[in-house]
């Protein structure tokens, strides 16, 4: 019996062999999986990363059952999403999973993107992983929105239309553009389909070589901790950091408790609250797209009303839409507006903890404010909340320098 | 039309139209329906097929659908519910045609699967009840929560005729105050709220035939997760007892 084993084991280790003579297999499951060093006194802000890549591989699965019934041209498009709702065997489950995954993705990954503002995740030696990041969030924002015009409802439609004619404030070429990304002169057919092509292919395959890049750049410098301690200055004689524990089997059990209370909150919402109160999917959607008729009141989905409190705060539309456009691609220079000598949020000064609140107070009231009507009181809190929004990052690299920072341990703190 | 794709406009009409919504908001009493109530279910389906479904259609909704949820057997729909279908796979179609429908009312009525998810069930319930006599629309009827609605009043011999007081404030807006019954109908007043209320049940089952169901299977998917937290748990606290 032990002899078989054994007869078994060389013959596994000799295919093992023959593998990594040709393809760096072990090699790389070790680097990126079992001798992968990450801090031990991760908390639960380090769980969205996972959790934005549990949210992709939902988000893949279900939308390849969704394109095997749903049919991309104007006379069908909504048809056949109810056609998926009621008669494909647990159709509605599938695409209340997309729709709901969409929304969820813009969650995990704002949250994602706080964690890296709270601890400092952008700075040196991370800036290109912030970089990338960023570049990920702008193709989730097109994903989404090339997305949101699939169903083909009225809210598809005319915010499709709001959005997309946004860009005809741009001088000179700015009609031919809108003209160019329509392929015609209104939301058409056309339109539709060359939608579909982005939302199903061009999208997806760009989102997932930026996601590979993202975490090839992170296991190259070493993910952060929430002390923003350099964790591979103190090195056991091994060669492993002292205050580090390998990816497995330490953090993917530990994710693996993330990820079910992450499902748990996201059944909840499918099997409970798929329209999400009519924030997730939006009442007038359920109404086909009708060329000749404006919903009563149309406003993006929620994951861009930040933004889009924005534009419509200032009163020019030309310059609406650069602040709009600004306020999008600002967060890219945070690893060099950020002048801090200190990461972590645990041992920056009083002006900056004040900076980073006032600034999410300031999104979430602008999301709130981009679902409102813009008129009476919400256009002049839009104008505060805008103001604030920018001054975050245009005075950072002024109160960063300034502000009394707190010494940094040279080991990360663990409670056990 | 080109122009009209501008983007002046476009922002235009979206200022006005979601400063619109905040002022058009109507006060809409609550209808009060329970789709888990099968009874309403099919006594709003009788009324459906009865009073809706000549100009409506439900295009979404098969009648074994309805079968299966609503308790119904086949007989039972051929004979109450399938006054134009020949097979139960079949979808709920107009009896009218709705291409004289439109010369008739200016648009063809609109299909009714989704109408209770779209504009909501207490939507719904005031319009079936808010019809009132104006004698200068065509039908000779207007209604308070939509305004210059090309449909007649298709239940007047159920509810009657009312007429509708409104009052004008100082911007010139009109405020709807009160109904008064002009002719009685065949129903009281409360009879015909439960007319309304199980046809608006009906309309909201109709609009997402799966929502009981997947309410259940929910209960089940988290116990399966709570299970599944349990174990992750403790698997976890296992291979992280020698991290200190």
């Amino acid at each position: 019996m032990a002899r078989i084993e054994s007869e078994v084991g060389t013959r596994g280790s000799a295919f093992m062999k023959w593998v990594d003579d040709r393809f760096p297999f072990t090699e790389t499951m070790k680097y990126h999986i079992t001798e992968y060093y990450a801090s031990k006194n991760f908390n639960w802000w380090y769980i969205f990363g996972v959790l934005a890549m549990v949210v992709l591989v939902i988000q893949l699965l279900t939308g390849i059952f969704l394109t095997m019934n749903y049919k991309p041209a104007a006379v069908d498009a909504f048809a056949s999403v109810e056609y998926i709702m009621r008669d494909v065997e647990w159709g509605w489950l599938i695409r209340y999973m997309h729709s709901t995954g969409a929304s969820f993705f813009f969650i995990v990954v704002y949250l994602h993107m706080f964690r890296a503002m709270l601890y400092g995740s952008y700075q040196k030696p991370r800036e290109l992983i912030w970089l990338i990041g960023m570049l990920i969030f702008f193709v989730l924002m097109a994903e989404g929105f090339a997305g949101y015009l699939l169903p083909w409802g009225q809210m598809s439609y005319w915010g499709a239309q709001v959005i997309i004619s946004l860009f005809g404030a741009i001088p000179f070429v700015g009609e031919a553009l809108v003209e160019w990304i329509r392929g015609d002169y209104a939301i058409s057919d056309i339109t539709l389909n060359r939608f579909f092509a982005f939302h199903v292919i061009l999208l997806p395959l760009i989102l997932i070589a930026l996601v590979f890049l993202h975490i090839v750049a992170l296991h190259h410098v070493g993910s952060n901790n929430p002390d923003g301690v350099d964790i591979k200055k103190n090195k056991g004689p091994d060669g492993v950091p002292l205050d580090g524990v390998a990816f497995h089997p330490y953090h993917t059990t530990k994710d693996l408790v993330g990820i079910i209370v992450f499902l748990m909150i996201f059944s909840s919402v499918v099997f409970f609250a798929p329209d999400m109160g009519g924030y997730f999917l939006e009442h007038a959607n359920f109404e086909p797209a009708n060329t000749m008729a404006t919903p009563e009141h149309i406003a993006p989905v929620w994951y861009y009303t930040p933004y889009y409190a924005i534009l419509r705060a200032v009163p020019d539309k030309f310059w609406g839409f650069v602040l709009f456009g600004l306020s999008v691609v600002l967060p890219v220079f945070l690893p060099w507006l950020d002048r801090s000598r200190v990461k972590s949020i645990r041992y920056r000064g009083w002006m900056y903890k004040s900076a980073l609140g006032i600034f999410i107070v300031s999104f979430v009231m602008l999301g709130w404010l981009g679902v409102q009507p813009a008129e009476g009181v919400y256009v002049m809190l839009a104008r505060i909340f805008s103001i604030l929004y920018f001054a975050f990052f245009i005075f950072m690299p002024y109160y960063t320098t300034i502000d009394k920072t707190k010494p940094v341990p040279d080991r990360v703190v663990y409670h056990g | 039309m080109v122009k009209a794709f501008r983007i002046g406009p476009a922002l235009a009409a979206l200022l006005v139209t979601s400063g619109a919504f905040a002022a058009s908001s109507v006060e809409l009493e609550p209808a009060g329906n329970d789709p888990d109530n099968i009874n309403s279910l099919q006594r709003g389906a009788r009324n459906f097929m009865n009073y809706c479904a000549g100009c409506h259609s439900a295009k979404y909704v098969r009648f074994n659908t309805l079968g299966r949820d609503l308790n119904l057997s086949e007989d039972q729909l051929i004979e109450n519910l399938m006054f134009n279908a020949e097979k139960t796979f079949e979808t709920i179609q107009a009896t009218m045609p709705l291409d004289q429908a439109a010369r008739w009312f200016g648009q063809p009525p609109p299909d009714l699967s989704l109408m209770a998810r779209a504009r909501g069930t207490d939507y719904v319930f005031n319009f079936l009840k808010g019809f009132y006599i104006d004698p200068d629309s065509p039908t000779g009827v207007d209604n308070r929560v939509l305004e210059g609605t090309s449909m007649p009043h298709v239940l007047w011999e159920l509810q009657g005729y009312q007429t509708a007081e409104f009052s004008t404030d100082e911007n010139g807006t009109r405020h709807f105050e009160q109904f008064e019954q002009l002719t009685p109908g065949s129903m009281s007043a409360e009879e015909f709220d439960e007319f309304a209320r199980d046809t608006v049940n009906f309309l909201e089952y109709i609009s997402e035939p799966i929502r009981s169901e997947r309410r259940v299977l929910g209960v089940w998917v988290l116990m399966f997760l709570v299970f599944f937290w349990i174990l992750a748990s403790m698997l976890k606290k296992q291979i992280w007892k020698d991290v200190t």
